[in-house]
């Protein structure tokens, strides 16, 4: 078991953060400091758990109810920075149509940065032969980090990730977990991992927030979180 | 390029003949369509009877401002139409009125400003409603195509913005996609032209007597101002539509809110 840092610092604050899609209380009431290090957002499927990470990085915006990201409004930061700093790994990999090399290029691109593609690989886990290989040809497992790669080419503080092994086999996640890891000792990165898995959550993370229909029901060190 | 020919009602009369055939046809093979085709012919036949005493009024009145509300009419009424085409766009109906009026006025000034055509009622009339005509089919379609686009391509899109991209550099292979839908059918049938079907207004200078030499030439005219007015319309259209699905913080809308 990883070391509980208490004394980590606090990345995002939530409070009484409410959501409504649909007619239907997605996030109620949500209480919750995350901090540096690795977390895990933990819960059943339709807790509201991908909804809350959508919001660290405003993809969408609470109805009610306030975030903070390093004691600042999350408001006040502008969204294209904001996204670069704390960027969001989809659950499903939606890589644009072309090579791998191009789709690294872009997301640096954006960022302003050099593309460093055999960094990226090799952090996301992949060998420089990928670079030319076009992202139709990949297999889940290979597009997912590819994702990984491109998202790490911005060079982000944070990284969220929504159920990063859901459409994996076991030898593949087992894998990522690995990556995730690794990426961990190798960088100064913060992970804020979205899994429905307490299992996993133990694996990759130090601390927990446990979601149940929209609300948190435990937050806090890992264990004492997740039992 | 004086051309005079009569039609007499008894004539038009004998044409509805072949609507019977149509309405035969949907009959004996089950399309159910003879309703729709008796809507269809009495509706062409009021509509067109009134837009034909609008225009000789317009005409005998031989002022440029009965053109121009002519032309605004056309264009709002395209632009109600062409809406209902495009009911995943989020308000829809700005841009595809601005992308109306835009490619009417521009291509329609550019003809008068090169010379090709007088601005009097009779050349301005009906070219104005040939160009508006086709370029509400041309933005509709391109709005329908990039509603249908974002809503199939929502990862996609919200992945592009994850990265910290613009609304604009999200959205832009789906707006290009529109684009292309929109403007394709006519660079398709011009491709065509002659080959496989004769143009309207060919056909009807033909008929009305003229030198096919005449009757040629006007039809380029003409299709190549409609090239222009349907790009101009969809560029307009599609440029403009794509950021009502986004909020100021570039964020995808929820579909339920449109």
């Amino acid at each position: 078991m990883r070391d509980v840092r208490d004394h980590a610092a606090v990345l995002f604050e939530l409070r009484e953060v409410s959501l409504t899609r649909g007619g239907r209380r997605v996030l109620d009431r949500i209480g919750a400091d995350l901090h540096s290090g690795a977390t895990a957002i933990v819960g059943p499927s339709g807790s509201g758990k991908s909804t809350l990470l959508r919001l660290l990085n405003r993809l969408a915006d609470p109805d009610s109810g306030a975030i903070a990201y390093r004691d600042r409004p999350l408001v006040e930061y502008d969204p294209l920075a904001l996204r670069r700093e704390v960027s969001l790994v989809p659950q499903l990999p939606s890589l644009l149509p072309g090579s791998v090399e191009s789709n690294v290029a872009y997301a640096a691109g954006l960022a302003g940065r050099e593309p460093e593609l055999e960094r990226c690989l090799s952090l996301a886990g992949l060998d420089s032969a990928f670079a030319t290989r076009d992202v139709g040809e990949l297999s889940v497992g290979e597009r997912q980090r590819v994702m990984l790669g491109r998202a790490l080419a911005q060079r982000p503080d944070v990284l969220l990730l929504d159920e990063p092994t859901s459409a994996l086999d076991h030898t593949a996640r087992d894998a990522v977990e690995a990556t995730l890891a690794e990426l961990r000792r190798e960088l100064d990165i913060s992970l804020i991992v979205v899994t429905h898995d307490p299992e996993q959550a133990r694996r990759l993370a130090d601390r927990a927030v446990r979601l149940e229909a929209g609300r948190v029901v435990a937050c806090g060190a890992l264990e004492e979180a997740l039992s | 390029m004086s051309i005079s020919i009569h039609v007499s009602l008894g004539q038009v009369a004998a044409s509805l003949a072949l609507v019977a055939i149509a309405a035969a046809i949907s009959f004996w093979r089950r399309t159910d369509l003879e309703r729709d085709i008796a809507i269809a012919t009495v509706r062409s036949l009021v509509q067109l009877t009134a837009i034909g005493y609008a225009i000789k009024l317009i005409f005998d009145a031989d002022t440029i401002w009965l053109v121009l509300v002519l032309l605004t009419v056309m264009v709002l009424f395209g632009a109600l139409t062409a809406r209902s085409r495009a009911k995943k766009v989020p308000g829809a109906f700005w841009p595809l009125l601005i992308g109306l009026a835009i490619a009417a006025a521009s291509t329609l000034g550019l003809v008068v400003a090169l010379g090709i055509f007088e601005a009097t009622p009779r050349y301005l009339v009906p070219v104005g409603g040939m160009m508006i005509g086709n370029a509400m089919t041309a933005s509709a379609v391109a709005l329908n195509r990039l509603g249908d686009e974002v809503s199939e391509s929502r990862a996609a899109i919200e992945a592009t913005l994850a990265l910290g991209a613009t609304a604009r550099e999200a959205a832009a292979p789906f707006v290009r996609r529109a684009l292309r839908s929109g403007t394709i059918a006519l660079v398709d049938s011009t491709k065509t032209t002659g080959l496989i079907f004769f143009p309207g207004t060919m056909v009807g200078m033909l008929l009305a007597g003229a030198e096919p030499a005449d009757a040629v030439r006007l039809q380029l005219i003409l299709l190549y101002a409609l090239l222009g007015s349907t790009a101009i319309a969809a560029l307009v259209a599609t440029g403009l539509a794509y950021r009502n699905f986004f909020t100021p913080a570039q964020q995808l809308r929820e579909p339920s809110l449109h």
